[in-house]
């Protein structure tokens, strides 16, 4: 007999597109407010983690065609790139900067280098976390 | 002043609940009652942490909140799961 799991898929379609949400809320509001890289990459990878729990490893392979290895290794080359960035201008390794910038909705927004380290941060953390749940429940 | 006392009281009652949760963790015959106590110690741990950040007359626990209640559901699914069918991630063979 097969399993009915429809409570908890129709739960999580609707969690999954909250919980991706606050993970951006938590990444964005890192500068000013708790937060940050590495707390919204964990929150993104428990919303991956609740996909594959309800769905099955296949049906996500499907749909999120993502090598997660390759992410943790795009997002330290993104957080190394920043650092040397910062070498080209003179600077020692790892200087941030910031500007303001104005945006077309925002308006006058503070920009700083440190969002684009944070990404690095946050594609890493996603990269290693969802690789180690997943290598670990392909053995049995 | 009076706030602040019914704050405590109400913080030494969440305390209380979390102490009996925790009786049925030990204590509970089926592993199904340990996970349900589990989950109910992570919503008593939610109400606490508003309790005190009220206490505090700070905002900078709110993302917490919100993050307790996700990490709890998503750990009583995997349980629920693992009890249920003995795998937690499932795969087609």
């Amino acid at each position: 007999m097969k399993p009915n799991d429809v409570i908890l898929r129709s739960v999580t379609r609707v969690a999954a597109v909250i919980i991706l949400t606050f993970s951006i809320y938590l990444f964005m509001n890192g500068h000013h407010h708790p937060g940050g890289g590495f707390i919204g990459g964990l929150s993104t990878a428990s919303a991956i983690v609740l996909l594959y729990l309800s769905f099955g490893i296949e049906k996500v392979r499907e749909n999120i065609r993502t090598d997660f290895k390759k992410l943790a290794a795009i997002g330290v080359l993104i957080a190394i790139g920043t650092g040397t960035a910062s070498v080209l201008f003179g600077k020692p390794f790892l200087t941030q900067t910031f500007g303001h910038v104005d945006l077309p909705i925002f308006g006058d927004t503070e920009l700083a280098s440190a969002l684009i380290f944070d990404t690095g941060v946050a594609l890493a953390v996603i990269g290693t976390a969802v690789n180690i749940i997943l290598s670990i429940s392909e053995d049995r | 002043m009076i706030l602040e006392t019914i704050m405590i009281i109400a913080l030494c009652l969440l305390m209380l609940a979390i102490l009996a949760n925790l009786y049925r963790v030990v204590k509970g015959p089926s592993s199904a009652d340990r996970v349900q106590a589990l989950d109910s110690i992570g919503i008593n741990l939610i109400a606490s942490i508003a309790v005190y950040s009220v206490l505090l007359h700070t905002h900078a626990f709110f993302d917490l909140i919100l993050l307790i209640g996700i990490l709890s559901f998503i750990g009583t699914v995997a349980f629920a799961r693992f009890i249920e069918r003995g795998v937690v991630i499932e795969r087609k063979r």
